[in-house]
C-alpha cells in the first residue's frame, strides 16, 4: 500500500482554485452514464447526493434509517464555523485556517484545513439560499456567537438546533433531486460490504433491513459518508444507530484507516446516573460562552452548590487558562474536569461531575436573553435530570463525542481503494487529534457541497471504467460472504445479549482508551478486547431470522464490528508515544499536565493496513509538513 | 417501581396483530422511556423471546425517529417531548400502559411499534424546498431577514418529522408536518419565488398519500414534541388558496414547468 496525498504544491491560497482547474471534467451530456453510490444521507452524504443529483450524475443514495433527515448530523447544537468576519472582529480565512491547525494540534494537512476555512463561507452563503433559520440580528443580518479555541465570533447558528436546520437545508436539496429522478434514495437499507474489481471500487452489497433481502448494487464510484465511530464506546453522544459498518468493511477490503485513536471527549454533557443507561447527552459547547464551570476548593465538599460560598468555589478553567477561560478547546477542557474528579472534588452522587452555572450571567443579562440562547438546551436538561437550570448550576461531566480519525482520504477526499471516496466524519482529514467546536458541521458541508463535486469528476474523467453490473463474479463473491456473515450471526444463540458485549467493550475502551491512556493499560485492553471479542463470536445470542425487520440482528453485525475496531484503536494509541489534541498518554505530559507532542518522531498522520481477523496490521505513515502554521506547544494560558 | 405494560405486537405489514402484556420490574425512576423498554427487551432475549421493535436513534429528541402512543397519547403524557426524553419519574408505581403504534392509513406499520413515514419524504419532495443550485448563492448578508421572520421560520422549522401530529389528529391528516414546512420557507425572502407553487403541489401529495382533511381539531399541536402551533396550518390554506387562485385553469401541479 502506498500513500500518494496529492497535497498540491505552490501558495496554500491557490491551492484549491489551482487543484480545481488541473482537474478533468465529465462533460454534462457524458455525468448521466455513470452510476454513483452514496452511502449515507447525513451532511456529508446528503448533500453530496443533492449536489451531483443535480450536475446530473445517476446517483443511488443509502441510509439506514427510515428518512434521510434522521441522520445523526441533526444532533448537533451549537453552530457552524464561517470566516465572513461580519462582526469586525478581526476574522479572515486564513486566521480560521490557523485556529483550527493549532486547534488539532499540528497533526492535520495544512493544505486540507485552508481549503475547508475557504469553503466555509460558501457554506453560509448556500445554506442561507435553501431557507436554512439562522438566527438574525434586528437590522436582518446574521447573527454570530464564540466557540472554543477561537477569540472571534464566528460561529453560525439557528437556535440550539444547527445541524437540525443544515441537515433539512441538505435534506431537503436531496429530496428535490428524487423529485426530479437524478437520486433514488434507499431507506432502511445497510451496507454490509463494498465490492472491489480490479483494484477499484464497483459497488456495494447491502442489507434491506425491512425485509432482510441481500442486494447488490453496482456503481462507477463509492462514496462513504457514514459518520463517526463514537459508539465503539457503547456510551456516546452519537445516535444508538451510529456506526462503523461501512468504513470497517471497507478498510477490510483495502482502505487504511488512519489515527484511529483520535477520538474526541466533550467536556459538557449530562453525567451518568445508572447501569441502563443507553446514551449520554450532549449539553453545546455554546453553552460555556455564558456559563462558568467550577468545583469546590474543598476535597469532598458535599454542601448544595447554593451553600458554598464565592470565596470556596473554584473556576478552575479561568484560573488555569485565564485569556481562553471557559472557552478552552474541548481537549483541553476535558481532561481539566477528569483532573478536577481524580482530586475528588468532582460534584453530584457519583463525584464525576463538575458545576456549569449561570447565575452570573442570568443576573447581567436578565433570564429571557439566557432563555433566548439556550431555552431549548435548559428544558432538555430539565427533563432528563429534573432539575432547573436556571435556578441551580448544571452538573456536566466530558463523554465521547467525535472521532477524528477515519478512513485515510487524499487532497481529493479518495480512499486508498481507487473510486471509493470518503467524506465528512468518517474520514481522517482536517482536524488533527482534535476538532474545534462548530467544525464539524462546516466539513461536512465542505465535503459534500463543494469539494466532491469537483474531485469525482476528476476520478471519472481520468479512469477508463469497463463497464460493471451485478452479473460480476466478485457481487456474487462478496454477496456470499454477506450472506454468511449473517448467518453466522444469527446461528450461535449463546447467552449474552448483543448489548451485553458492547456495554462491555465500550468500558473497556472508555477505562484504557478514553480521556488518558498509558502502555500498560492498553495493553491490556487489546488482551482483553481480543477475547471479548472471541466470546461474542461463541455465546452472542442474536434472536430471530434473517428474513425480517429484526433489529438485535442489525446491532450484532455492529457490535462485532465495534470488537475489531477497538482494538485497533488501542494499538494506535499505543503506537503513538506522544500527547497531542484528544490523544493523552500518561508518559508524555509536561510539568504542568498539558499534552506533549513529540514532533520528531510522530508528526505523521498513521494509516493502518488490514492484514486479518487474528494477524497485526501494518503501519504506514504520511509524513506531516507545515509550512505555514509553525508547530509550537498550543497555549490557551 | 412496577408497571404493567399491553404492547401491540404485529410480525409484519401482512399480518394481524395484538396486544401482549409485559411486567417491567425494578423500573428506576431516572431512566427514559425507551431504556426502559431496552430493559424489558433484554429479559425478552434471554428468555428467548423475541424482544419489541420501536424506532428510536438520536435519543435526545431532535431526529424524530421514535414515537408511539402511550395510552392514547402520541409520545404520551408530557407536553412537548419525544418518548426517548420522557422519564419514568413521571409515572406512578402499578401503572397499566397501553402501547401502540401511530395509526394512520399513509403509515402502514412495519412490525410492532414501527410505522413507514415514508409519505413525509414524499410530501417534502413534492415541493418542500427552495431550489438552489449548489454554488450560485449570493453572500449569505445580501438579503437582510427581519429578525421576527427569521424566528417564526426557526419555530416552523423546528418540526421533527415523528409524525406524531398524523397520530393524534382523528383524521390522520398531516396538515400541521405540511403547514410547519410551508409556513418555514413561506416566511423567508429565500421561499417567495416557488411559494405558490410550493403550496399547490405538496397539498397535492397530501391527498395523495391517503392523509385525512384539517377539520381544524388541534390535537396535532396539542401532541407535537416541538410544540408547533396550528397557525402554520392557516398559513398553508391561505397559501394553498392564493395559490389556486393564481394558477386556476392552469391545470395540476401549478403548471408552468
Amino acid at each position: 500500500m502506498k500513500l500518494d496525498s496529492r497535497i498540491p504544491s505552490g501558495p496554500i491560497e491557490q491551492a484549491w482554485d489551482q487543484s480545481r482547474f488541473d482537474m478533468k471534467l465529465v462533460n454534462p451530456a457524458n455525468k448521466r452514464k455513470f452510476n454513483v453510490i452514496v452511502v449515507g444521507s447525513g451532511l456529508a452524504g446528503g448533500s453530496a447526493a443533492a449536489s451531483l443529483g443535480e450536475l446530473g450524475y445517476n446517483v443511488k443514495c443509502f441510509c439506514f434509517q427510515d428518512s434521510p433527515r434522521r441522520a445523526h448530523s441533526i444532533a448537533a447544537q451549537g453552530g457552524i464555523n464561517a470566516a465572513k468576519n461580519y462582526q469586525n472582529d478581526g476574522d479572515s480565512i486564513y486566521r480560521l485556517f490557523y485556529d483550527t491547525v493549532k486547534g488539532g494540534d499540528f497533526r492535520a494537512r495544512e493544505y486540507n484545513v485552508y481549503r475547508l476555512a475557504q469553503n466555509s463561507v460558501n457554506i453560509i452563503d448556500q445554506c442561507v439560499s435553501q431557507g436554512v433559520p439562522f438566527a438574525r440580528e434586528y437590522g436582518g443580518a446574521l447573527a454570530n456567537r464564540s466557540f472554543g479555541g477561537a477569540q472571534v465570533s464566528r460561529t453560525f447558528y439557528a437556535r440550539g438546533q444547527t445541524g437540525q436546520q443544515l441537515l433539512l437545508g441538505a435534506y431537503q436539496a436531496l429530496e428535490a433531486q428524487v423529485a426530479a429522478g437524478s437520486v433514488a434514495m434507499y431507506t432502511r437499507t445497510e451496507m454490509l460490504d463494498l465490492v472491489v474489481i480490479d483494484g477499484k471500487a464497483r459497488g456495494i452489497v447491502t442489507r434491506n433491513l425491512v425485509t432482510g433481502q441481500i442486494e447488490s448494487h453496482a456503481a462507477d464510484a463509492v462514496i462513504l459518508a457514514t459518520g463517526g465511530y463514537g459508539n465503539v464506546f457503547y456510551l456516546s453522544t452519537n445516535a444508538k444507530g451510529s456506526n462503523c459498518t461501512a468504513i470497517w468493511r471497507a478498510h477490510k477490503r483495502g482502505a487504511a484507516f488512519a489515527n484511529p485513536c483520535f477520538t474526541q471527549i466533550h467536556p459538557t454533557c449530562i453525567p451518568v446516573s445508572g447501569d441502563y443507561q443507553s446514551k449520554l447527552t450532549l449539553m453545546s459547547e455554546s453553552l460555556r460562552n455564558d456559563g462558568r464551570i467550577w468545583v469546590p476548593k474543598q476535597l469532598g465538599d458535599k454542601r448544595a452548590p447554593g451553600q458554598i460560598p464565592e470565596g470556596e468555589r473554584d473556576y478552575y478553567l479561568e484560573r488555569r487558562y485565564p485569556s481562553f477561560g471557559n472557552l478552552v478547546p474541548r481537549d483541553v477542557a476535558s481532561r481539566a474536569s477528569k483532573a478536577v474528579c481524580d482530586e475528588g472534588r468532582g460534584v453530584g452522587e457519583t463525584g464525576l461531575g463538575v458545576y456549569l452555572d449561570f447565575a452570573d450571567s442570568i443576573n447581567r443579562l436578565g433570564r429571557n436573553a439566557i432563555e433566548e440562547r439556550y431555552g431549548n438546551l435548559f428544558e432538555m436538561y430539565n427533563r432528563i435530570t429534573g432539575e432547573d437550570p436556571y435556578t441551580s448550576p448544571m452538573r456536566i461531566y466530558p463523554a465521547i463525542h467525535y472521532t477524528m480519525g477515519g478512513l485515510w482520504v487524499d487532497y481529493q477526499l479518495m480512499s486508498t481503494i481507487p473510486g471509493m471516496f470518503v467524506l465528512g466524519e468518517a474520514n481522517f482529514s482536517d482536524h488533527g487529534a482534535n476538532r474545534l467546536g462548530a467544525s464539524a458541521l462546516m466539513q461536512g458541508l465542505s465535503d459534500g457541497y463543494f469539494v466532491i463535486p469537483a474531485t469525482l469528476g476528476n476520478y471519472l474523467a481520468s479512469n477508463k471504467l469497463d463497464k460493471v453490473d451485478t452479473s460480476a463474479p466478485e457481487f456474487a463473491a462478496t454477496t456470499a460472504e454477506v450472506h454468511e456473515s449473517v448467518r453466522k450471526l444469527l446461528s450461535i444463540k449463546g447467552k449474552r445479549t448483543v448489548s451485553s458485549y458492547h456495554r462491555e467493550l465500550g468500558k473497556i475502551i472508555w477505562d484504557y482508551c478514553g480521556m488518558a491512556r498509558n502502555a500498560e493499560g492498553l495493553t491490556t485492553a487489546i488482551n482483553r478486547v481480543q477475547a471479548l471479542r472471541h466470546e461474542f463470536w461463541n455465546n452472542v445470542n442474536v434472536p430471530g431470522s434473517g428474513e425480517d425487520l429484526n433489529q438485535q440482528l442489525e446491532i450484532a453485525g455492529r457490535v462485532a464490528d465495534f470488537l475489531e475496531l477497538g482494538e485497533l484503536m488501542c494499538r494506535d494509541a499505543l503506537n503513538r508515544n506522544e500527547s497531542c489534541g484528544g490523544h493523552f498518554r500518561e508518559e508524555y505530559q509536561t510539568e504542568e499536565g498539558e499534552a506533549m507532542r513529540d514532533d520528531e518522531n510522530f508528526q505523521y498522520a498513521a494509516a493502518w493496513e488490514y492484514t486479518g481477523q487474528d494477524t497485526e496490521p501494518l503501519l504506514h505513515k504520511e509524513a506531516l509538513e507545515f509550512k505555514y502554521v509553525h508547530p509550537a506547544q498550543r497555549s490557551y494560558k | 417501581m412496577n408497571l404493567t405494560l399491553h404492547v401491540w405486537r404485529q410480525a409484519n405489514a401482512a399480518a394481524p396483530g395484538r396486544m401482549v402484556r409485559y411486567d417491567a420490574r425494578d423500573v428506576s425512576e431516572d431512566m427514559s422511556f425507551l431504556e426502559m423498554l431496552d430493559v424489558v427487551n433484554e429479559k425478552l432475549i434471554g428468555e428467548g423471546k423475541e424482544p419489541i421493535a420501536f424506532e428510536h436513534d438520536c435519543r435526545e429528541g431532535i431526529c424524530g425517529s421514535c414515537g408511539f402512543m402511550i395510552n392514547g397519547a402520541a409520545h404520551g403524557p408530557q407536553k412537548g417531548t419525544t418518548i426517548c426524553q420522557l422519564h419514568m419519574r413521571y409515572f406512578k408505581d402499578g401503572e397499566e400502559l397501553y402501547l401502540e403504534p401511530w395509526r394512520a392509513t399513509a403509515f402502514p406499520v412495519l412490525k410492532d411499534l414501527v410505522v413507514d413515514r415514508g409519505a413525509f419524504d414524499r410530501i417534502i419532495a413534492a415541493g418542500g424546498f427552495v431550489s438552489v443550485r449548489t454554488g450560485s448563492a449570493p453572500d449569505g448578508n445580501a438579503i437582510p431577514v427581519p429578525k421576527e421572520a427569521a424566528d417564526t421560520a426557526m419555530d416552523a422549522a423546528a418540526c421533527i418529522g415523528c409524525g406524531a401530529c398524523v397520530a393524534a389528529c382523528p383524521n390522520a391528516a398531516a396538515a400541521l408536518f405540511t403547514g410547519a414546512k410551508i409556513s418555514h420557507l413561506g416566511m423567508l425572502p429565500q421561499g417567495q419565488a416557488e411559494r405558490s407553487r410550493r403550496a399547490l403541489r405538496m397539498v397535492e401529495q397530501l391527498t395523495l398519500e391517503q392523509f385525512g382533511s384539517c377539520t381544524n381539531i388541534g390535537e396535532c399541536e396539542a401532541a407535537c414534541p416541538k410544540q408547533i402551533p396550528i397557525e402554520m396550518i392557516a398559513r398553508m390554506n391561505r397559501d394553498h388558496l392564493k395559490a389556486a387562485w393564481q394558477f386556476r385553469g392552469a391545470g395540476k401541479s401549478g403548471g408552468g414547468e
